[in-house]
């Protein structure tokens, strides 16, 4: 347990020293959740109607360009490996940096959303339960997102390939977590998207570490 | 009982499943013709014309087994990664890699007669149906698999990797299937069922079926036509694949 915190910690301590690689995904939601209203028109109805979903896909997008930055810099000097030889179980701190993926890329999300729902003239309940539903869900993006980092390590064009392998797993996330607004606004209650979510959750939460270790093993070979 | 193990574990080695699948192939593609011809006879012959969808029905003697082969092509895939995984034996992941064009070309042929069947029927190329979103994802899989398998060199290593990615997408699929599924429930857009179908004649049922075996015999013809050529590729500095006839040449 002592490993796991110091490795959030470790990872977290990184993350403040390069500030810039965390900005630079946040301004990238910001940008893309912006760029939907200039495409499509100011009607207010009509950006009531789409904002989960818009703010649910580039939230998607956002998680994953950080992704990349997730074991590639342990990978390259090395510290990967020292992980691996550790007697801590590497899924144990594979958590670990999953967890402080999620703190550096997918919180700051969270806080951000409530902010640019109101863009879109979302109702404030509607923007909690935003919030509640992204709380719930950019843990699966960071979890699953996890696997295909650790797959796409050291292969030519990842990013590009990180995006096609991850994406198709991201959908369930997108459905639910999109849909858990839609159905509060509509008066349908969001109380079953958002039990799905934690189930999802709870599901990445024991399967993606362990999958991600075993995708880190055959990298690092 | 030991000897069946050690027989059934000697074709686990690529050199001899390789003569093993030279003599299959041809068989299975001999009887996959004649299930084919036999197939479409009975559907643009045989079958009635259907009162409600015209000749347009057609389709699905085609897009019905490509659907089935795509998913079950897939779980084989998964099978084999699963295999490859636990037993480390290298023509499993051979057998995954020659299952995926196939499993990729099925699923890029039912999306297609998928869409030419809904526009006489539904009047649209594409409706946001639960299968059909689910068929479309389950073959951005597929090419997933097949971009993640090519992007890396040493095929043992791609070939793990493929395995991981392989088994967490069957994980995933009826995830997927069923979050697509009540997603749509939700939306309620086109007003179409797909589950509804009106019971079919018995002619019809038997040209799908027999389509479908013919489908079956053609994936593994195919896939051991494939994996033949990927065992040589991969083992073509070893002195076996020196020593085969067709090398001599």
């Amino acid at each position: 347990m002592n490993a796991f915190i110091a490795i959030v910690r470790r990872d977290l301590l990184l993350a403040a020293r390069r500030k810039s690689e965390v900005l630079t995904a946040l301004f990238f939601f910001m940008i893309v959740v912006s760029l939907f209203p200039l495409g499509i028109g100011p009607e207010t109805a009509m950006l009531r109607r789409i904002a989960p979903g818009v703010l649910w896909v580039a939230a998607l997008l956002a998680a994953m360009l950080s992704l990349n930055r997730l074991f590639a810099a342990d990978h390259q000097d090395g510290t990967l490996e020292q992980m691996s030889l550790s007697p801590t179980p590497l899924a144990l701190l594979v958590s670990g940096k999953v967890l402080a993926h999620w703190l550096t890329s997918g919180l700051p999300l969270v806080l951000l959303a409530p902010v640019l729902g109101l863009q879109f003239d979302l109702s404030p309940r509607a923007l909690g339960v935003l919030m509640v539903s992204l709380l719930l869900g950019t843990p699966v993006l960071s979890l699953v997102g996890a696997i295909g980092a650790a797959l796409t390590l050291g292969v030519r064009g990842g990013g590009v390939l990180l995006s096609l392998l991850v994406l198709p797993l991201y959908i369930p996330a997108l459905i639910f977590g999109a849909g858990a607004v839609e159905a509060d606004v509509a008066g349908l209650g969001a109380g079953g998207h958002l039990s799905l979510l934690g189930a999802l959750l709870a599901l990445g939460v024991f399967f993606a570490p362990w999958a991600a270790t075993a995708a880190l093993r055959i990298a690092l070979e | 009982m030991s000897q069946r193990l050690v027989n059934w574990f000697k074709f686990a080695s690529p050199a001899s499943f390789y003569p093993l699948a030279g003599k299959m192939w041809p068989w299975f593609a001999a009887i996959g013709t004649v299930l084919a011809a036999a197939g479409l006879w009975i559907s643009f012959f045989v079958a009635p014309t259907d009162f409600q969808q015209g000749e347009g029905y057609r389709i699905i003697f085609i897009h019905v087994p490509a659907s089935w082969m795509s998913m079950f092509i897939y779980c084989v895939m998964a099978f084999w990664a699963a295999i490859g995984i636990t037993f480390n034996t290298r023509l499993s992941g051979m057998m995954s890699s020659a299952l995926a064009p196939t499993g990729a070309l099925f699923a890029f042929l039912s999306l297609w007669t998928g869409a030419l069947w809904g526009k006489p029927m539904w009047g649209a190329w594409w409706v946001w149906d639960a299968r059909l979103t689910s068929e479309l994802i389950l073959f951005f899989l597929y090419i997933g698999y097949i971009a993640l398998t090519a992007a890396i060199d040493d095929p043992r290593r791609a070939d793990k990797a493929g395995a991981i990615i392989s088994l967490v997408g069957v994980v995933n699929v009826p995830i997927i299937y069923f979050s697509v599924k009540w997603w749509n429930t939700l939306h309620q857009g086109a007003s179409v069922s797909l589950t509804k179908a009106p019971s079919m004649a018995a002619t019809m049922l038997w040209g799908m079926l027999i389509m479908a075996l013919a489908f079956w015999m053609y994936s593994i013809a195919i896939a051991l036509y494939r994996v033949r050529a990927i065992i040589l590729e991969r083992e073509r500095h070893t002195t076996w694949v020196a020593e085969l006839p067709e090398m001599q040449r």
